[in-house]
């Protein structure tokens, strides 16, 4: 899901980054009033927990490849306006030092992966596991659930910034100048394998380390000791 | 041990296993992620290279690309594996010290 330098046109890129400024802006100021400094070690463990689960490749066998973001569990455990910084960083550092995700896409990637990901899984969260107890197996299922759900949106809201290049960015006759594949190969494309496959990784990668938590540090799964 | 502990204890196995999305796509003959192909594989899937994606394409050229190091693309599974490690460990150790700086300035 990340997109490389050249698939993205250079209004498409501004116009991300652009978006993206308020938000991180409002996550810098909501984390500031929140963020105790015990709890830095949590962010960089979320930071930490991100940038590795993204190495983690899954085949579809004789096709592509894709990963889980693990934003939503860093969504469910530090809030999402923390998770956006903490996905944020391990993105950066994916984009400048390991040439995955494009520079000039990090605004791109970012809404997608350090945005839109997290807070749609914190929210579908919230409500599967409205008044559940804390030690409930219905918030391992909201987990899964959000997880499963808030990568598909991100990967859908990929697969439209690939598609719509062609038609915002072409040659004087016809021929693509950046992403050549439109919404209709790029959509599909893009949702089909991730809700074939790489959303049940999310899911459970989610799923499982909650359960582990529930067990031994229900604490950290508790209202109001989040970050935000 | 203190959960904080087991998470980064969680963070070194997960490090550990990490050639793991290196060596099952190898396994399993997938290739790159869904429009993330390099300038060779666009020219074959698409018999040219659109102009504007050719010349952003090169515009970065990060010290280690795609989690191996330079000039090691031919070198066998075990070396890339490696080098997946190292890269775990310093992309892991930097987003550690980038999220400490952010943390001194975002602290209440």
């Amino acid at each position: 899901m990340h997109i490389p330098d050249g698939y993205l046109g250079p209004s498409t890129c501004g116009f991300l980054y652009l978006i993206m400024l308020p938000i991180w802006t409002a996550a810098s100021r909501i984390v500031k009033k929140t963020l105790d400094s015990r709890q830095v070690p949590l962010l960089a463990i979320g930071a930490a927990f991100s940038f590795v689960i993204m190495m983690f490749n899954v085949p579809i066998p004789g096709g592509t490849t894709g990963h889980a973001v693990g934003g939503v569990l860093v969504a469910i455990l530090l809030g999402p306006w923390a998770a956006c910084i903490a996905i944020t960083v391990a993105l950066v550092i994916q984009s400048l030092l390991f040439g995955d995700g494009g520079i000039t896409a990090i605004g791109a990637n970012c809404f997608n992966m350090a945005f839109v990901l997290p807070f749609a899984g914190y929210y579908i969260y919230k409500a599967i596991s409205y008044k559940a107890p804390i030690d409930s197996r219905r918030r391992v299922v909201a987990a899964g659930i959000a997880g499963y759900i808030a990568l598909n949106i991100s990967a859908g809201i990929t697969g439209f910034m690939f598609g719509i290049q062609p038609m915002l960015y072409k040659t004087a006759n016809g021929a693509a100048l950046y992403c050549p594949y439109g919404l209709n190969v790029a959509l599909p494309a893009m949702l089909g394998e991730h809700l074939l496959l790489f959303g049940w990784v999310e899911a459970i990668v989610t799923a499982l380390v909650i359960k582990y938590l529930q067990k031994h540090a229900l604490e950290l799964l508790a209202e109001g000791r989040k970050i935000q | 041990m203190k959960i904080i502990s087991k998470l980064w204890l969680f963070i070194g196995v997960l490090i550990i296993l990490s050639p793991l999305g290196l060596l099952l796509p190898e396994h399993f003959k997938a290739g790159s992620a869904w429009g993330e192909w390099g300038t060779g594989q666009m020219q074959e899937l698409l018999g040219y290279i659109p102009k504007g994606l050719g010349k952003l394409s090169n515009l970065w050229s990060a010290p280690i690309p795609d989690y191996a190091f330079k000039g090691w693309e031919d070198k066998p599974l075990s070396s890339l594996s490696l080098a997946y490690i190292s890269s775990a460990v310093i992309g892991v150790l930097i987003c550690v010290v980038v999220v400490f700086i952010l943390g001194k300035f975002l602290k209440k």
